[in-house]
Order: C-alpha cells, then structure tokens, then sequence
C-alpha cells in the first residue's frame, strides 16, 4: 500500500508523482494541495490531478547515516542501512522534490546536475503490509 | 522550565529590577521533541509569580527567541508596556530531533519524517551539498565553523561544551548526513536564555547612561514561491510559468566561486539564528549585508565570523545599573 495515498500513481502502467496545478495561475504543488492555490494574489480553489515529470536534474543530496526516529517505518532490531536523499529539480514544474534514492545508491554514485528519473520503491514492511514510496535513481548511462 | 525560571531571575537580578516591576512577559515557546511544548510564557509567569504581567507566547522554531525580542520591543515601542521580560527555555532528548507520537498524515512535518525519514541534519546536508557544487565550499570550511563557536563556548562559562575544538576532530567525527559529521550539526540540548528589554525612559530611571539598544529586529517569512527547498518541506513551490527559473542546477563553472547567484539572495529571507549549522548559518548572513552570497565561508577563514558577538548579527542588550553594554548569547541550544 502507499506510505501516502494520492502522492503517486501506476495507472496506465506508468509510475508518475502526482501534483495539483491551480487552474487559475498554473501553480503546480506537491505535495498536492487540493483546497486552495497558495500563490499570494490567486484566488484559485480549483487544483487540477497533475502527474509530475519522470526525469529531472539533481539539486543537491544526502544521505543518513542513522537510523531517523518514529514515524520512520523502520524495524530497531534490524541492522540500519543508509539511503540516500536527493533533492531533483524538475524543469518543466519550476520545482524541487526531495525524495529517497533507490536501493543502492550511494553518495559517490551521484552529482549535482545528474539526471536522475523517479522510479516505484518499497519504503518498509510494517506491521504486515508493505509500504511502497517513491525512488530516484541515476538515468542509466548517467552513473559516475 | 527550571532552566528558564533560573534565567529569567539572573536577568532581573542584572537589570537591578524587581520581578513585580515587570509589565509584560514574552514566552518563546520550546521545543519539545520537535514541537512547541507547553513551556511558554504563562509557565514563566507563573514559576516567578503570578504577578498580574500581561503575558505573550511565541513559537518560531529556532527564531523563537528573535521574534520574543521583536515581540517585546514592539510593546515597549508602542507604549504598552514600559519594562518585559523575555524568557525561553528548551529540553530535548538525545539523538535527532522527532514528532510527537501519533499519525497526523496532514502535517508536513511529520509526513518528512514517515515518507522520508529526513531528519535536520539531512536538511543540513542538503545546503551543504548544495554550497559545494555551487560556490566550492569544502567540508574543512565547514568545520571552521565548529572550531569558531567551540572557542566561543570555551569563553563561556554558562555553555554545555567548554573545551576548543580542532578542525582535525571535526574530520575525525562520524559523517551524520553526508557531508556534515557530527561535530558540523547542532548538538539537542537543554537551557534557557532570559532578557529584560525597557523603554529610553526607564533606562534613564535607572541610571544607565548607555543603555544598549536595539536597532533592529528582523524575521520574515519567504515570498511564494519558494524555491529553495527548506526543512520541512517535501518540495520546493513552482516558479511561475514562462519564467526563467530561479533555481541554478547543473554543474557550476569549475575553479571559480559564483559571487552572485539568485539562490543566495532568496534563501536569506527566512529567519535564522547564527548559529545553526554553517549551511544555513551562512545563507543568514546574507540577511544583514554581511557577506556576499558564497562569501561567507572565506570571511569566516579570515576570522570575521570567528565569535557570535564580533558578528553584526542580531543583538539584544540587558539594560544593566552599570550601563556597561552586555550581551548575551541568543541561543545557548545552539552554542557549541
């Protein structure tokens, strides 16, 4: 199941981030905002479904290197593994997005300005179920 | 609330002022496990006393004691009270800061913390990423930082940590959130700080004959959209459409740091104490003309940033009998 139901979809077999775009200015956001345009001088209440674009450049990026506190689906008894975090400008939305890095992505593996495309992830199982999210992974051919 | 009830008596005490001669009393709200706790300004007027102050809370994060001040001088500058006392305290437990238990998947601080696990150092090293890709920073600028407001500790006897620190240990400590280690990033702590701001008049009441003033208090918010991205936002705003984007990606020019960048001068808006970790630190200096955007790391190399009271940077003043002007430290959270 989604860790956040609306926030991305695989409809048509695609796997896209979904946004909304205020109909009245064009403002794009995410996480959505579904209610009210948040642009200062729009009166926009009406925010259109939006899917985000699959490719975008690296901003910038991190990594943690310890386990992050609840809510972080995450079980103490098992060994932390790092992942990192990337933080993607997309061209055509004007916007940063943060997001995890796919499994096996290392810090070494990436640079400001990579290509870097969004892919489906699990985040964790908990409780039975498992968590799905979504990934940022170098564009193949794109890896240093 | 002990920490700041101790505070807050030490400030009367340097102010040559009785508890009951106070009119107003601000609260910066505490953090508690990364949400303003229930510490705020009534707790303070009533550990001290319920005296029948007028009473103000306010929660701004780590601008909390910054808009406390601003609160308070905008009461004594519109003549609703003669004499305030400022006063925030903050506790936290070890380890990273953290929600409050409970879902709540429409607050956005939490949803960074279920979806992305993205603590504040990761927010940290993001900016630091980003300033090395764009104005060439290194991870030895960064530990400067550490090395400055560890000596600055060292002077001060109310600080938690007290002993210098090398840049040779900053490297040697454990990365956190690639590039910043642990000796980068703002240790959680315990402590409070407590100021008595007055009115000309009472000044001269009391006999100051250079009371220290406040000149300025400025915090505000960013202007939509927001661009870069901040703690704890999951993603940036939109620029608007047709227009050139404001966010510089790509591979920087090599061998050269980039004085002037778009980035630098948006990001300065947000309110910031000085001494955060140096990612952030440094886009504050933007805020009060201190340095160039990518020129901080360089003026603190030089040793202009080497203590928070050599910095122009925000100053409040007690109004001590002496009139000797004393400042003190905003945020002992963030002193080492």
């Amino acid at each position: 199941m989604p860790v956040v139901d609306g926030w991305f979809t695989t409809e048509g077999g695609e796997f896209r981030l979904l946004g909304t775009c205020c109909r009245d200015c064009g403002a794009v956001y995410f996480p959505r905002e579904d209610a009210f345009c948040r642009a200062p001088g729009c009166a926009g209440t009406e925010l259109a479904e939006v899917p985000l674009s699959r490719r975008g450049r690296v901003w910038s990026y991190t990594d943690g290197r310890y386990r992050p506190p609840a809510p972080y689906p995450s079980d103490p008894e098992r060994t932390w593994r790092p992942y990192t975090l990337i933080a993607v400008e997309l061209a055509a939305e004007r916007m940063v997005v943060l997001g995890q890095g796919a499994p096996g992505v290392t810090v070494a593996d990436l640079a400001v300005g990579m290509e870097v495309e969004v892919v489906p992830g699990v985040l964790a199982e908990e409780d039975g179920r498992t968590l799905t999210t979504w990934h940022w992974r170098p564009v193949p051919g794109e890896a240093s | 609330m002990e920490y700041g009830t101790k505070a807050a008596r030490a400030a009367l005490a340097d102010a040559g002022l009785e508890w009951s001669a106070i009119q107003s009393v601000v609260g910066a709200n505490t953090v508690r496990c990364g949400y303003p706790g229930q510490v705020a300004g009534a707790t303070f007027a009533k550990a001290l006393g319920w005296q029948g102050a007028r009473v103000t809370s306010v929660y701004a994060a780590c601008a909390s004691g910054a808009r406390a001040i601003d609160t308070a001088r905008a009461q004594i500058l519109s003549g609703m009270a003669d004499t305030v006392l400022v006063v925030g305290s903050d506790a936290a437990p070890k380890g990273f800061f953290a929600p409050a238990g409970g879902g709540r998947p429409d607050d956005p601080d939490w949803l960074r913390f279920r979806v992305l696990g993205a603590t504040n150092p990761a927010y940290f090293g993001l900016w630091a990423r980003r300033r090395m890709a764009l104005y060439g920073d290194t991870a030895e600028d960064f530990a400067r930082v550490k090395v400055k407001n560890a000596a600055a500790g060292a002077a001060n006897r109310y600080a938690r940590y007290r002993s210098p620190v090398t840049a040779e240990e900053v490297a040697a400590s454990p990365v956190v959130a690639d590039p910043l280690r642990l000796l980068d990033i703002c240790a959680t702590s315990d402590g409070a700080a407590a100021l008595v701001l007055g009115s000309v008049e009472t000044a001269r009441r009391l006999g100051m004959a250079r009371p220290v003033r406040i000149r300025a208090v400025s915090s505000v918010s960013p202007t939509h959209p927001r661009t870069a991205l901040d703690l704890p936002d999951i993603a940036t705003d939109s620029a608007p459409p047709g227009s050139p984007s404001p966010i510089r990606s790509g591979p920087p020019s090599r061998g050269r740091r980039t004085r002037r960048r778009v980035l630098d001068r948006r990001i300065c808006r947000w309110p910031r104490c000085t001494t955060c970790p140096p990612p952030w630190s440094w886009s504050g200096t933007r805020t009060w003309g201190c340095a160039r955007p990518g020129r901080a790391p360089s003026c603190c190399a030089r040793g202009r940033r080497r203590r928070a009271g050599g910095f122009r940077s925000i100053r409040a003043g007690v109004l001590r009998p002496s009139g000797r002007r004393f400042r003190r430290r905003l945020s002992p959270r963030c002193a080492s």
